[in-house]
């Protein structure tokens, strides 16, 4: 190993000229002419990099809605005796004055909220947003292909996702209110219009607008797959893939197998609604009558919802691994330890993932026999789990690390992920899970481990890429001002939640007063609500932050501003549509080679020298 | 103008942070964007190890402040008999993740900040080390094996339903015996029923539910007549309890906090859970007086310490619609002689919201237990007579034997007295009586008289289709000339319409 630093610059665009791959692309497309408009550049763009720059705008505007009705809520929970008057102007009859003025939350709206906030988080904003942003952006510019296998399809993914936000949109202004059943949508709860108000048209809409997602998340997925396993350059074998990749690859796949399974079980609940269908209903008596509906079971939906809802918190994360993977080894200057091992332990939880729903459900009355199987898979999920983190731990071992707003927020996330990953060893158990489930310990878990993690991970990602977006730099003072009030902010949100979990207060309860069980802890929801309110307050800085830089930050003057090795950065600065003007560059070796033989970093596309051997060949 | 004010506030504050962020970005122009690079390197990483020290501190003396909330701990501690096994459960896991954690975020944090870029340093190139791998797939997976198999054992036992051998019943003693309650969540509250003397809960159908049968209970199983519905669970100490858990409308779920039990409750879909109550709600208390958090004055009833006043609740684990949060029971555990009293003071729904109403299908019938104290009432009655010297204590009123309105045909019911009557008879061969009917002075002295021979024929035939000799019955009517109460009420009408018996030799 050489001590010395050799800078050594490489001239990328001779390299690609002179050992790229030649398609043909300007013989073909005469300047892409084809989305020459505004319209057609902006809005029905069929360039991946547009595309996942609407994922990502589309995503922070629905975080924002959804965080702001979170503060809402965490409003009634922390402050359940100040007026919310204030919030009438906004809420109209959600809030209902008493005579003397003091406005409270209605617990049906709150229950709505508490809906909303899961739904709009978990596929609006850490799907679509975290995956449909980095999946597009990266695919086609890490593997070096010109596009997506079908930028068609790819618009139309967007525009279903975009047509789902606006249903989901206007069922937050029905005279019933939206659907306020819980995210997870259990009938009967949320087939029964009687049983709850939110159940009615909200219901529908619901319903209706996670159709019209569950198709983008298909367009999207069989595009990613299709191009990831067709579209490499020369040279890109699957071993050579950066580990982004490989997530959204996996990912992909996950979303492909589990979505529909979503769609069949609200597809059934529409006709158990409306068809008079008893595929989760039997033996009910609600609002004065018995129903007809004899011989369903509510406890089949929940299998089905778990069979996309587990995966789907894979779905989530893995994006958000993947991204962390590389920001972690761009900026500590060294390759991401193990590579085979993250991609082998990404394969067996994507596999194990598909095996682990019913722990969700220990407490669903499903055959307790049957649940031995799942604690075992769930326990064994954590092994894979834990050889990433301690994968990502050693990547950091004898770095030269940059602290940039991108690598805190891709530490910020190994922390986040060994805090909840931990608490599920906990719930997993399903005899420990007997007294922790639906507490505040599950709400404090989730949060950390796929909330809070999948956020940090988004950032790293965003804050990383935003001059391959842009080609500008996102401000590191505000972005480092991000960080660390989020950081420290969300801990003090959720980290306090575990011990309200451990003493058994449910979660979802609009208030704590009717049980002496559950009414010790007003001083400590106080403090989670103060804390939420200042970690959204950073969040909105970012926003700030996010949409000053597009227009005025600072300029990115070099191609390959962090000295990556992965192939977007060698692509210009504002890349137009096919992302590379000449060839396309030809792969020569894997994408972590940082700090090897003395050289700070060897791109992608420059040539093993004689007797080298390839980083990834091991 | 408020309105107006906050979004002002809002513009300044994003001009503002812009402002900041700018001249963030000027210094580093001034000052060399490497210096300013390696300088941010540097505040960053220390305070990364700054966060480390005040995070890890924070939790551990959280978790110590918070200690009397952790679970199998000081006040925290399970009522029941298989919660300690849960919370020595969790207790373990915590000491192994909480090691994992802690050394984990150190190395995190400490490598983040001792590795931090510095000029001149070079990075290590080191991809992988196979060795490493294996170790750290290993001992997880160790660990995991320890854990998955000492909690699948608790699970399987606290799981396992109610051995076949075991015996249900409403007072349980033997060993082999246990308590079936039922409790049904509907929107938004539980019903509560018990199993009634016999100790089986009687079956149900939800198209029977109504206002009067709020669980839809099948009066024609024998097994319904006598369960009971409560207010409040209230159970023995150290005896086995099967929860059957059932709901009425949506999902819900019956949550004992304290003694760790929680199963969703499913419309058409019964569900259980096994479990044995450890302490008294007394005892518990007794418990929680020794902690200060617990000395405090009751904010519901301020002359109490909340030890005091104390209660074990059930709870609604499951979203069930706008009033979860508010499904709640109390639950009492107490002596196996306070049980018995309080079982003493419950009383059979069926009997006391159904019985004789039209939807109880033994309206025309009398139950087995009716039978024989009406028997013994008569019994009674007729030995106190036969044992009277006077006269006039000779005569006895029959109780139940009642005819439709205006007619001499008797009612379905009266047979039941009728029969302990031949009964009677049978028995002190030597006895002979007079059978005399009367009425009360509505309408017609002289029909009256006609209706009231009419009624005491009714009897007299009817005991002669028994078997009776005629030579020992003789029957006349009265009409309204013998009232025994005022005509002037309904109550006092009501007691003059009677058949009565004289005993005549014996």
């Amino acid at each position: 190993m050489n001590d010395v630093v050799t800078t050594t610059t490489y001239d990328e665009d001779v390299l690609i000229q002179e050992l790229g791959y030649d398609d043909h692309f300007h013989d073909h497309h005469h300047g892409d002419k084809y989305q020459s408009n505004f319209i057609m550049h902006y809005i029905f763009s069929m360039d991946h990099k547009i595309i996942a720059r609407q994922f990502l705008i589309t995503g922070m505007f629905w975080a924002v809605i959804g965080g702001l009705m979170s503060l809402v809520f965490r409003l009634q929970l922390g402050f359940p005796e100040e007026s919310m008057a204030w919030l009438k102007p906004v809420l109209g009859k959600w809030i209902v004055l008493n005579d003397a003025g003091i406005g409270t939350l209605a617990p049906e709206f709150y229950y709505a909220l508490v809906t909303m906030h899961g739904t709009i988080i978990v596929f609006f904003v850490l799907t679509a947003g975290l995956s449909g942003t980095f999946s597009n952006l990266l695919i086609p510019l890490q593997i070096g292909a010109r596009d997506m296998a079908s930028p068609f399809l790819n618009m139309l993914s967007y525009w279903f996702f975009f047509l789902a936000g606006v249903v989901m949109f206007a069922s937050l202004f029905l005279s019933t209110g939206p659907f306020s059943g819980g995210w997870t949508a259990y009938p009967p709860l949320s087939a029964l219009p009687q049983a709850s108000t939110g159940s009615g048209a909200g219901m529908t809409l619901w319903v209706t607008s996670l159709v019209f997602f569950v198709v983008s998340v298909l367009l999207g997925g069989v595009n990613y797959i299709t191009t990831v396993l067709n579209m490499r350059t020369k040279g890109m074998t699957m071993w050579r893939m950066p580990l982004t990749i490989w997530a959204f690859f996996i990912t992909a796949i996950i979303g492909l197998l589990s979505f529909p399974v979503l769609v069949s079980g609200l597809l059934m609940v529409m006709m158990d609604r409306g068809l008079g269908t008893s595929f989760f209903l039997s033996e009910i008596f609600i609002g004065g009558q018995a129903l007809e509906h004899v011989g369903g079971s509510p406890v089949l939906y929940q299998h089905l919802f778990w069979f996309l809802g587990h995966p789907e918190v894979y779905i989530i994360i893995l994006p958000a691994m993947g991204i962390v993977s590389e920001v972690l080894s761009v900026h500590a200057r060294k390759p991401i330890f193990g590579y085979k091992a993250m991609v082998y332990s990404i394969l067996a939880i994507a596999f194990l993932s598909f095996i682990v729903w019913a722990h969700h459900m220990f407490m669903s009355g499903v055959n307790p026999f049957i649940s031995n199987f799942f604690v075992i898979f769930t326990l064994i999920i954590a092994v894979p789990s834990a050889v990433k983190v301690f994968n990502w731990i050693t990547t950091l071992y004898g770095g030269n690390i940059r602290f940039n707003s991108a690598n805190l927020f891709a530490i910020g996330f190994v922390s986040m992920f060994i805090s909840g990953g931990l608490t599920g060893i906990f719930l997993g158990n399903s005899a420990i899970d007997i007294q922790l489930h639906d507490t505040y310990f599950v709400v404090a878990h989730f949060h950390i481990v796929m909330g809070i993690a999948a956020f940090f991970g988004m950032y790293a990602g965003v804050y990383h890429w935003f001059p391959k977006m842009f080609g500008r730099f996102m401000n590191e003072t505000l972005g480092k001002i991000h960080f660390w009030v989020t950081m420290v902010g969300a801990y003090a949100i959720f980290w306090p939640m575990h011990y309200i979990g451990m003493a058994g207060v449910p979660r979802r309860y609009y208030s704590f007063d009717n049980f002496q069980a559950f009414s010790h802890f007003s001083d400590l929801n106080q403090f989670i609500t103060i804390a939420a309110i200042i970690v959204f307050a950073a969040q909105v800085l970012m926003v700030i932050n996010f949409f000053y830089s597009i227009w005025r930050g600072k300029v990115v003057t070099e191609k390959n501003p962090w000295g990556a090795s992965t192939l977007e950065w060698t692509t210009p600065i504002n890349a137009g549509h096919g992302n590379w003007e000449g060839n396309i560059p030809a792969v020569q070796r894997w994408p972590y080679d940082y700090g090897k033989d003395g050289k700070e970093f060897i791109p992608q596309i420059v040539p093993l020298a004689e007797g080298e051997k390839d980083g990834g060949d091991h | 103008m408020t309105a107006l004010t906050i979004i002002l506030c809002l513009v300044l504050l994003v001009v503002i942070i812009v402002q900041i962020g700018k001249v963030t970005e000027l210094a580093a122009k001034i000052r060399g964007e490497e210096e300013v690079q390696e300088r941010s390197n540097r505040t960053q990483a220390s305070y990364l190890m700054i966060f480390m020290v005040v995070f890890l501190v924070a939790s551990v003396v959280s978790a110590y402040y918070y200690k009397n909330w952790m679970l199998g701990y000081g006040p925290h501690a399970a009522a029941s008999q298989h919660g300690d096994s849960l919370d020595y459960l969790f207790d373990i896991t915590l000491f192994f993740t909480g090691i994992v954690f802690i050394v984990t975020q150190i190395l995190l944090f400490y490598f983040a900040w001792k590795y931090k870029s510095q000029k001149g340093r070079v990075a290590k190139f080191v991809p992988h080390d196979n060795r490493l791998e294996v170790i750290w797939t290993i001992i997880p997976a160790v660990v995991m094996t320890f854990l998955v198999v000492g909690g699948l054992d608790v699970w399987n036992e606290v799981m396992a339903d109610i051995p076949e051998d075991y015996v249900s019943t409403l007072v349980p003693e033997a060993e082999n015996e246990y308590i079936e309650i039922e409790g049904t969540g509907y929107q938004f509250a539980w019903h509560l029923r018990y199993p009634g003397p016999d100790g089986k809960l009687g079956t149900r159908n939800f198209r029977k539910i109504d206002a009067t049968n709020p669980l839809g209970q099948v009066w024609t199983d024998e097994k319904n007549l006598d369960d009971f519905h409560s207010s409040e669970i209230v159970l023995p100490v150290g005896k086995k309890v099967r929860v059957r858990i059932t709901a009425r409308d949506v999902l819900h779920n019956f949550y004992l906090p304290h003694f760790r039990v929680k199963m969703d409750a499913i419309p058409g879909l019964p569900t259980y859970f096994v479990f044995t109550p450890e302490k008294t709600t007394e005892e518990y208390r007794q418990s929680l007086s020794k902690y200060p958090e617990y000395q405090q004055p009751d904010p519901e009833n301020p002359e109490k310490q909340l030890w005091e006043t104390f209660d074990y609740e059930l709870a609604c684990a499951e979203l069930c619609g706008s009033g979860h949060y508010s499904m709640r029971r109390v639950v009492r555990i107490v002596s196996m002689e306070e049980y018995k009293s309080w079982l003493e003071s419950q009383q059979s729904y069926y009997l006391s919201a159904i019985r004789g109403s039209d939807s109880d299908p033994f309206k025309d019938q009398l139950l087995d237990f009716e039978i024989s104290e009406r028997k013994q009432e008569f019994n009674d009655a007729l030995e106190q007579a036969l044992s009277a010297a006077d006269a006039k204590a000779k005569t006895i009123q029959f109780n139940y034997v009642n005819f439709e309105a205006g007619s001499a045909n008797l009612t379905s019911l009266s047979k039941y007295e009728l029969d302990n009557l031949v009964e009677a008879l049978n028995k002190y061969e030597n006895m002979t009586l007079e059978l005399a009917g009367h009425t009360d002075n509505t309408g017609d002295p002289d029909s009256n008289m006609a209706l009231s021979d009419d009624r005491a024929t009714a009897v007299y035939s009817y005991l002669t289709s028994k078997g009776i000799g005629e030579d020992r019955l003789t029957h006349l009517g009265y009409g309204q000339t013998r009232p025994i109460d005022t005509n002037d009420t309904d109550a006092g009408k009501e007691k003059n319409r009677r058949t009565e018996f004289k005993i005549l030799t014996q």
